[in-house]
């Protein structure tokens, strides 16, 4: 199948907890109001949106950390909207995902070798220490960084370890959720690097969702821009920077600041 | 005359390693001086050395704070805070966690203003309404009344804003002032502050490690590596051609969308052993020049 | 490049091995009382009444720290007192530890009906006056050492359920949780995996704060009366005791009351310190 998720019409509802009354269910306010794509297999897709575009949510819903509450999935041909956990695990470790801030994603009290150790132990693969060392390989880290805590390593470090926790698993897809934000630029940039290797060498699919669209430049083949919960537009991404269409794309373009004090942009 | 006058700072974790060695800097009244830097090199800290908030873990060894033709360094303590809380603000980095969350709005501008600096009520809350309808506040009675937790991340910020120019201060410290926020709601935030610095007047020093925000709000700047200046100029010429190598590797990481050719290159190894090469002369006794 | 921040290095406290020293001091003598205490704690003498301890004028050689009004050895009172007091504190403190933090984990944890069921048990437990509590179950179970250990289970473990489910829900918003799940663990493996560790430096600290407080309420029970029924020694007897003659011989309440003092002050400032050594970020 050329296409490794079908989204069709979906729709997804959060109970909103600040307007919880004092009996009975809070009110549920709808993030995602029915979106509609499909990511190819072997692409790099870049997910852009302001804070509140759902962007994040949308990511969740496709690594089924949340449930849909209308609409289709399809990964690969399967229906993975409404499984069950018992029903997700044996698919789990086909899509994996990283997270964005790299101090809350790693337990502080595991080492790093035992934190990417578990993903594999739960699938139960074989010959585990050798992945793992291949997996720091892979992402650049020495195989001794293994034996150290989180809190020894940079942000950029500790998002490698978080890049290397998701590969481990050999994966078909892998969610990137906002990993650079936190990010100084040459992290940023060695990351990204990275995961553009990656992509290549591993063949993955890639979703890589961020708020700035100067990151999404040069990895994405395709862009999706969320807006309030919908799809505003949804290009191949050397079309949307040469002729954004949508006001809304036009302002996100604006508003980056080039490195480059002739810019007319305040 | 420059109004800050930064000359050797050195500061180090107590019986630990040194997170400033001696940093010189000049900021002209009016004008706006960016620190720029990764993460941990170092231009937090010295803005937390200017407003007298460093971390009871951290201790200055040397150098003098010149403000406004003081010493800060050489003023005893109370003496100190007071000439700080007389010229000086602070813009924050997180807008969630800068204001106290149990407190109104309105009373954590005025409370300031009421009880250091002697302001009556009455000129505080109408200080602070101008304020706020400054950084484009639609409703500031109905914002004052408010809770933070009522209010969105790019409000907060705003507030923030508001607050620190409250007092008519000499020098601002933005401590990476839009890292925390959207790029559309950065956009606005930027031009807010620059707006009103030109406006009231005010010295700052923007803290910040991305270039592009720089190219747009600074006049000059100072690239920090572990603590040590490798660069001070204005931003014209630094755009034109760095001088310093890690200052061009900074450059060419910044993501550039217009050429994506050009930009997101990871600085190299080369160039880090290079500027490591420096800090380890500094610290050896080396003259820094 | 590293921030030199995260270069400190935290020195072992001296509180942790004094703490450490007393209770281990503690421990051996409550185990080997029999062959450690110079006299028989039960043993009257009505000729050697009131003896100072042994640095005052008229101090027998032999009884440490003096007698009481009957003649019986302080100091041998005091190290078989220890028995009953650490017995106490370690049995109750860990069931306690046990039930509530389970209870605690599981709510916070699991959230919905089980938090729901879970808050609602340690709300309405805990509006019951714990002093009054505790007298009624001593009558109900009649006196003695396990009536003390169940009163003081039933009574406390809802301190430990409510911190614990706090940082339980904490934790559980963390990204690592998260990861967790999308790796495909199942949601009690990650409970005991990912949150139970970051939650053990608070357990520990409570754990020994819950011991300090055993050994307080036995000592309670027992100046009134209420805790074991036999004629062992207990320190809060000592203390009930020791009272009416304190101005003649002062070291009869003095001494079980700094024996007291400092095994609380001990399983305290061992909490403090053990939970440093818990926390890779800050060991």
């Amino acid at each position: 199948m050329a296409d490794l998720y079908q989204v069709q019409d979906l729709h997804l509802s959060l109970a909103d907890m600040t307007a919880r009354p004092l009996m009975g269910a809070a009110p549920r306010i709808e993030i995602l109001k029915g979106l509609s794509f499909s990511i190819p297999r072997g692409e790099v897709v870049g997910i852009v949106g302001g804070s509140g575009s759902g962007k994040s949510t949308l990511g969740r819903a496709l690594v089924r950390l949340l449930q849909p509450s209308g609409g289709q999935v399809l990964f690969d041909g399967t229906d993975i909207t409404h499984l069950t956990e018992a029903g997700l695990r044996p698919l789990r470790r086909r899509f994996q995902m990283i997270f964005q801030d790299p101090m809350s994603s790693l337990n502080p009290r595991h080492r790093v070798g035992t934190i990417i150790a578990e993903p594999l132990r739960l699938h139960r693969f074989d010959a585990i220490a050798d992945r793992v060392a291949r997996a720091l390989d892979h992402v650049g880290l020495p195989a001794g960084f293994a034996a150290r805590f989180p809190h020894e390593l940079s942000g950029g470090q500790r998002q490698r370890v978080g890049i290397a926790r998701a590969i481990a698993l050999e994966p078909d897809f892998i969610l990137a959720d906002e990993i650079v934000s936190g990010l100084d630029v040459s992290s940023q940039a060695q990351v990204l690097n990275l995961l553009e290797r990656l992509v290549r060498d591993l063949g993955l699919t890639l979703a890589f969702i961020s708020h700035d669209l100067s990151v999404i430049r040069r990895l994405c083949q395709q862009t999706i821009v969320l807006h309030h919960g919908r799809i505003v537009e949804n290009r191949p991404t050397a079309e949307l920077f040469a002729d954004p269409q949508d006001a809304y794309t036009r302002d996100l373009l604006d508003a980056i600041p080039l490195p480059d004090p002739a810019q007319r942009w305040l | 005359m420059s109004f800050l006058s930064i000359r050797n700072l050195s500061v180090r974790l107590r019986k630990g390693p040194p997170l400033l060695r001696a940093v010189s800097l000049e900021v002209a009244a009016a004008q706006v001086h960016g620190l720029v830097g990764e993460s941990g090199a170092g231009k937090s800290m010295i803005g937390k050395a200017v407003l007298g908030i460093l971390p009871p873990s951290v201790e200055v060894t040397g150098g003098e704070i010149w403000l406004d033709g003081v010493d800060l360094l050489r003023l005893p303590a109370r003496v100190r805070r007071q000439k700080i809380g007389a010229t000086c603000a602070l813009i924050p980095q997180d807008p969630l966690t800068a204001l106290n969350p149990s407190h109104r709005i309105g009373p954590q501008i005025t409370d300031r203003l009421v009880d250091i600096l002697g302001w009556t009520r009455a000129d505080a809350d109408a200080r602070a309404r101008d304020l706020l309808a400054e950084v484009q506040i639609a409703d500031p009675d109905r914002v004052m009344r408010s809770y933070p937790h009522e209010l969105s991340g790019g409000m907060r910020q705003r507030i923030l804003i508001a607050s620190a120019f409250a007092a008519e201060p000499k020098l601002i410290v933005a401590d990476e002032p839009t890292t925390a926020l959207d790029v559309t709601v950065q956009k606005q935030i930027l031009k807010l502050i620059g707006g009103m610095q030109a406006r009231h007047g005010t010295a700052l020093l923007f803290v910040t490690h991305d270039l592009g925000v720089v190219s747009k709000v600074c006049q000059r700047l100072s690239v920090l590596y572990s603590g040590l200046v490798v660069e001070d100029t204005s931003v014209a010429d630094f755009f034109a051609a760095p001088g310093h190598p890690y200052s061009a590797a900074l450059l060419a990481a910044t993501p550039k969308y217009t050429d994506p050719a050009a930009g997101l290159q990871p600085v190299p190894d080369a160039v880090i052993a290079a500027v490591r090469a420096e800090v380890a002369a500094f610290d050896a006794g080396g003259a820094h020049g | 490049m590293l921030d030199g921040r995260s270069m400190v290095r935290r020195r072992a406290g001296a509180r942790l091995w004094l703490s450490a020293l007393w209770l281990g001091l503690l421990c051996l003598a409550a185990l080997l009382a029999p062959w450690v205490a110079p006299k028989d704690p039960l043993a009257q003498d009505l000729f050697l009444g009131r003896l100072p301890p042994f640095w005052v004028q008229g101090a027998e050689p032999g009884y440490w720290l003096g007698t009481d009004s009957l003649g019986r050895d302080v100091l041998s009172r005091i190290v078989h007192g220890a028995r009953v007091a650490l017995m106490v504190a370690l049995v109750a403190g860990t069931v306690t530890c046990l039930v509530g933090a389970t209870l605690g984990l599981l709510a916070g944890f699991l959230r919905g009906w089980v938090d729901m069921v879970i808050s609602r048990l340690i709300d309405i437990w805990m509006a019951f006056p714990p002093v009054l509590f505790s007298i009624l179950l001593i009558a109900v179970l009649g006196p003695g050492l396990w009536s003390i250990i169940i009163a003081i289970v039933v009574i406390d473990w809802t301190r430990f359920a409510r911190v614990v489910r706090a940082e339980a829900m904490a934790q559980g918003a963390m990204d690592y949780v998260a990861s967790a799940r999308v790796a495909g663990r199942g949601r009690i493996g990650t409970m005991l995996r990912e949150i139970l560790p970051n939650v053990l430096p608070t357990i520990v600290v409570l754990l020994t704060l819950e011991m300090g407080i055993a050994v307080i309420v036995e000592a309670i029970l027992s100046f009134v009366n209420l805790s074991i029924s036999t004629d062992d020694p207990t320190w809060g007897g000592m203390i009930s005791e020791g009272r009416t003659s304190i101005h003649q011989a002062w070291w009869v309440l003095v001494f079980p009351l700094v024996t007291l003092f400092l095994t609380v002050l001990s399983f305290s400032q061992l909490g403090e310190g053990l939970k440093d050594r818990f926390d890779p970020v800050l060991r």
